[in-house]
């Protein structure tokens, strides 16, 4: 029938693939972590067996040649943002890109202070280093991050998904709907705190603190549970109130899960905010240190 | 008594139209009967717009009525009007009970009806045929004289009745056409499948049209429901839109009322309307019921049929799905056809027959088609039963090739699962892999390839041409012809457990050695979870899993520990005939799956007269026991590691890891959530994602996404119309460019993993996305994106979209490429479900 296409009978090998069940700081067994300290341990070497006149600085021949290295380095390392969005059909490991990354974007910090001598000051030239630096850091606390929250993310999402989190609170909301549609004026004015002033996301530092001070689903659950316990003392417990406190108990674990989850993916992005930035920076600085070195120095 | 016609045809499907007409252009006194109101009641159940392919495309359309691919809307308005201008006589509303014929017995035509019991047992009635004309009568009670009879019913049957008093009120539908049709209702749908459950969705899908929705299931769970359908209906119930009845049966309906039998008793509530949908019972009982016998007891089988599509019954005629036919080109000149041979025509060349030259085309020896059809059924011994009309069929799934002598026909592990019959001369199987040299012959007549077909796997062996005609017959027809020729079938299951044996032990044996103990072997059918062997039973039966996976467990410390995955084409249970003792561990099926039970006995004897054997089942135990002891030791210092391995594992299991080739994980204390394996994956395939990331279930911080496991036994491939799912060289599981967008596939994939999608419009470059800001970006474009650019010229159709493992990608697959942190891998159970396990649940 039509266009089948006909089985060749021939074994063909897989595309080989990397089945190795390890982490981007493990990759290879660490292969790019013994790369970066060698690098670090030559330039080191380097730095100390050459004695520059009238001292070190990025002008001697150690500076130029630790200068190339590191340049190379940054411009080779603000490359992954391409590569992981170019797909390409050819055998690559963007796990192997990352580790790469992390471990020789930390070798920079010795190739570039040995570079500059450790002769720093405020000019173009220490604002591309300060740069350099910002974009490390940033990194490093990265490499924090991606170490300890995705357990977490992956704990608390308790197999969700995001969209199956933000429907189970429309359907909470839906519900609440048609339970307060017996209510009088006043109580319904609560329900409506919880469904129209409760905004999930919240700004950045709500979802960095995880605090929503001005919750319309907390305030409406504090102020309905204070009417539902004032019936109960008085001996006149109402069970449309009670529901609906029910229901605001369950959109409120429902708003913490979805909250936390944002708030987790949220801690995972932000860093980059600083580091990609910073890199852009650091490259308009870069070249304005090469630049100015060869064209004025 | 009835009118009198020359042809009654039922059925107004493609094949029914497409008969009626020719018998209406030949002049031929004929009459459509139709249950429905409207022609073509399949298509016209289409969801609005969909659209209709035509394929396949190389196949000759010789029907009066005109098709071509387009929207349902169109193809069926231009049914209706040529039906018309043809002067087609139909009768609608003529739902056909019986058939039965008015003349003489038929000497020696007797047809035993089997049927079968939900208990399991079953009762044989003998059907005396009679000669035609036949009488049909109707469900109105009239009844019509015919002196042949078209039966184009096709499969999808009638939907179950409500059986109780009241059920054939007005008030009671079987369908829903437009869930927006009613208004402020008390409505009940009967019937917990998934059809019910979207009728019911749709009903109290809009609160403003106020409808009372009631749902009413006979068993405690909605087990034959999609997930996702009965997730939406637990969110429709929480939210108070729908009320579910679960445990529930129909005692009477009266107008306006109902009343159901529940756990806790008796209820009697408002009812304006009930929805019915209780499933629909297969044709098969009707059709045996004319005189028409059916290949096999198989679910699968078709009827009987001449190469005129003439059934067992004399004057009955079967075209289109139900004899075996699902496209819609086929049906339509089928239905030309069987006109053509009801009115004398007996020359009339098959249209499919420039598709049969095609196939053997180029072949040693100038054959015609018919000859070369006799010459492969006559040679190919498991071939023999089948009628001309079966042969023509199956040739149409199948290749004929001639292989010059020595040519490799394929190699040992090369993915296939198709089998090899030798029409002519012989081939030879390479049994050592380290010396190609070592041979065994195989004669013209038998077939081989059988492993990769029963068990999924890949090959065992290669295979050399000594000389001459192969055929090599597809998956699908090689599982027709089982269904189709019980002989056929068993031939087949006893070569296969003859030469699995061979492959497996090994040990200079040969099929002389292993007469009684295949005389003793029964294949038996295992549900998951189900044990083949327990612990401390006794039992020295020895177990070939022909097709599926076991898992091996021992209780250490009180809980069962995970040992080992047993995958299809090995065997277990040999310790007990070899020392005696009872069952050490418990190993029981990840996934149905059959296996070959030989008898110990039998097998005994054979240990004895072959030395080697046992000295080859020595060295296969007592690597079983050192891993069983590893295991155990591990389990006495760190009793955690090997509780959460066992968990993993069985977690695995559980989620279809058992009949995968090839399955996505991602540990999710690496995954950072950047979701670039589902852009990845998008841009590498026409910009649509094939996996989805974030749902699925996960155990111990393990997530198995939703995306394909590339099973043994594909699921995806067990109705496809057109026959376009396959299975890659690399192992992959694709569907080809002939997908009709059926969405079958989609429907029997119990992983959720197949998606009905168009190719969204081409995306500007990334670049100019990463510099100016123009197009959606990397990923899948969003719904807006693709609307807005969307072609205007040319509706683009829906066809199936699933993970084709990056074939042709010389990375391998784009997710795992993609992945920056190392969280997502792409496995075979094997590679994963192994003892490296332990060292995961190390950390």
């Amino acid at each position: 029938m039509a266009t089948r296409a006909r089985s060749t009978g021939k074994a063909v090998a897989a595309a080989p693939r990397d089945i190795a069940h390890s982490g981007f700081l493990a990759h290879r067994g660490g292969r790019w972590r013994k790369v970066a300290l060698g690098l670090s341990a030559l330039a080191i070497a380097v730095y100390a067996l050459t004695d520059p006149q009238p001292r070190p600085n990025g002008g001697t021949a150690t500076g130029y040649l630790l200068g190339s290295v590191g340049a190379a380095l940054i411009l080779w390392l603000s490359l992954i943002g391409l590569r992981k969005r170019i797909i390409t059909t050819r055998a690559y490991s963007l796990k192997g890109w990352t580790s790469a990354h992390v471990y020789l974007g930390l070798s920079l910090i010795v190739v570039a202070t040995l570079h500059s001598g450790f002769q720093l000051g405020f000019n173009v030239h220490g604002l591309a280093y300060l740069l350099m630096m910002i974009v490390v850091l940033s990194g490093l606390y990265g490499i924090a991050v991606y170490a300890t929250l995705p357990a977490q993310l992956s704990a608390n999402r308790n197999e969700a998904t995001q969209p199956q989190m933000l429907e189970a609170l429309r359907a909470l909301d839906r519900q609440l709907d048609t339970a307060a549609q017996p209510l009088d004026k006043a109580e319904a004015e609560l329900v409506r705190l919880s469904l129209e002033r409760c905004d999930v996301g919240g700004g950045l530092w709500s979802r960095l603190t995880g605090r929503y001070p001005r919750c319309g689903n907390a305030r409406a659950r504090a102020a309905v549970q204070a009417i539902v316990d004032d019936r109960l003392r008085r001996g006149t417990p109402d069970a449309r109130l009670t529901q609906i406190l029910f229901l605001l108990e369950r959109k409120d674990a429902a708003l913490a899960q979805a909250r936390r989850h944002i708030g987790l993916k949220t801690r995972l992005e932000l860093w980059l905010y600083v580091h990609v930035p910073a890199t852009f920076a650091l490259l308009a600085a870069l070249l304005a240190h090469v630049l100015s070195v060869f064209l004025y120095w | 008594m009835g009118e009198h016609y020359r042809i009654a045809i039922v059925g107004s499907g493609p094949a029914g139209l497409s008969a009626a007409a020719h018998a209406a252009k030949l002049g031929l006194s004929h009459v459509l009967l139709e249950k429905t109101d409207h022609l073509s009641d399949t298509i016209h159940k289409y969801q609005k717009g969909k659209h209709v392919m035509a394929t396949p495309s190389q196949l000759v359309l010789r029907a009066d009525l005109e098709f071509e691919a387009g929207k349902r809307e169109t193809v069926l308005g231009r049914w209706g009007s040529m039906a018309a201008a043809a002067g087609i006589a139909v009768r609608h509303h003529a739902e056909v009970r019986s058939i039965t014929g008015t003349g003489d017995p038929i000497p020696g035509s007797v047809q035993a009806i089997i049927s079968r019991k939900r208990d399991g047992s079953s009762e044989t009635r003998e059907l005396q045929r009679l000669a035609p004309p036949y009488r049909i009568t109707l469900a109105d009670g009239d009844s019509i004289i015919a002196d042949t009879v078209v039966l184009a019913i096709g499969t999808q049957g009638n939907p179950n009745l409500m059986t109780c008093p009241g059920g054939d009120l007005p008030h009671v539908q079987y369908q829903l056409d437009d869930p927006g049709a009613y208004n402020d209702e008390h409505i009940f749908v009967i019937g917990g499948g998934d059809a019910g459950i979207e009728n019911a969705l749709g009903l109290a899908a809009d609160a403003a049209h106020g409808n009372v929705v009631t749902i009413v299931n006979r068993s405690a769970e909605f087990s034959t429901a999609k997930d996702a359908n009965v997730k939406a209906l637990m969110a429709a119930r929480d939210a108070g839109r729908i009320t579910t009845m679960t445990g529930t049966t129909t005692r009477v309906i009266e107008p306006g009322w109902i009343t159901l039998d529940t756990a806790d008793g008796e209820v009697r509530a408002r009812c304006d309307r009930i929805i019915a949908r209780m499933g629909s019972a297969p044709p098969r009982a009707f059709v045996e019921a004319c005189g028409v016998e059916f290949a096999s007891s198989d679910r699968l089988a078709f009827p009987k049929l001449s190469a005129t599509f003439e059934s067992t019954a004399p004057g009955i005629h079967v075209v289109g799905a139900l004899a075996g036919y699902p496209l819609i080109k086929h049906c339509m000149n089928q239905g030309h056809d069987v006109v053509e041979f009801i009115n004398g025509n007996s020359a009339l060349l098959p249209a499919d027959e420039p598709i049969l030259e095609a196939r053997f085309a180029g072949l040693p020896g100038d054959r015609s088609v018919a000859e070369w059809l006799e010459f492969l059924r006559a040679n190919v011994s498991i071939l023999n039963e089948m009628s001309p009309l079966q042969m023509r069929e199956f040739m149409l799934d199948s290749e004929a090739r001639a292989y010059p002598a020595g040519t490799v026909i394929f190699e040992r592990n090369a993915p296939g699962s198709s089998l090899f019959g030798i029409a002519d001369g012989d081939v030879l199987v390479e049994i050592d892999p380290a010396n190609p040299a070592v041979t065994v012959p195989l004669a013209a007549g038998t077939i081989f390839g059988e492993v990769g077909l029963i068990s999924g796997r890949r090959r065992g062996a290669t295979v050399r041409a000594g000389s001459d005609c192969i055929v090599e017959i597809s998956r699908s027809a090689a599982l027709k012809l089982m269904s189709a020729v019980p002989p056929a079938a068993r031939e087949i299951t006893r070569i296969t457990t003859e030469r699995s044996l061979l492959q497996i032990f090994k040990s200079g044996l040969t099929p002389a050695d292993l007469v009684d103990v295949i005389a003793a072997a029964r294949v038996e059918t295992v549900r998951a979870g189900q044990a083949i062997i327990k612990e401390g039973e006794t039992g020295d039966d020895i177990f070939i899993i022909r097709s599926g996976s076991m898992v091996v467990e021992k209780t250490i410390g009180g809980k069962p520990v995970f040992l080992s995955y047993v995958p299809a084409g090995s065997y277990s249970g040999e310790m007990a005939v070899i020392d005696g003792g009872p069952r050490t561990a418990t190993v029981r099926a990840a996934v149905k799956s059959d296996v070959i039970r030989l008898p110990g006995e039998q097998f005994r004897a054979l240990l004895a007269a072959k030395p080697g054997l046992l000295a080859r089942l020595r060295d296969d135990m007592a690597s079983r026991t050192r891993l069983n002891s590893f295991i155990e030791s591990k389990k006495d210092s760190f009793g955690g590691v090997v509780e959460m391995y066992t968990g993993v594992a069985n977690f695995l299991v559980d989620n279809g890891v058992g009949e995968a080739t090839d399955v996505l994980l991602i540990d999710e204390k690496l995954c950072v959530g950047c979701d670039n394996c589902e852009k990845a994956c998008a841009d590498s395939h026409d910009g649509l994602s094939r996996l989805d990331r974030e749902a699925g279930r996960t155990y111990a911080h393990l997530h198995v996404p939703t995306s394909c496991r590339h099973c043994e036994h594909p699921h995806c491939m067990a109705d496809c119309p057109p026959n376009a799912i396959h299975r890659g060289p690399t192992g992959e599981v694709y569907i080809d460019d002939t997908c009709i967008g059926c969405g079958n596939c989609q429907r029997n994939c119990p992983y959720g993993v197949i998606r009905m999608d168009q190719v969204p419009p081409k995306k500007p470059w990334l670049l100019n996305w990463l510099l100016f800001g123009q197009g959606p970006g990397p990923g899948e474009p969003d719904r807006k994106w693709r609307y807005k650019h969307a072609s205007k010229a040319t509706e683009a159709p829906k066809k199936a979209i699933k993970c084709d493992m990056c074939t042709g990608q010389s990375g391998g697959p784009a997710c795992v490429r993609a992945c920056p942190t190392g969280a997502a891998i792409r496995v075979s159970p094997e590679q994963f479900l192994s003892v490296a396990l332990l060292d995961r649940s190390d950390d």
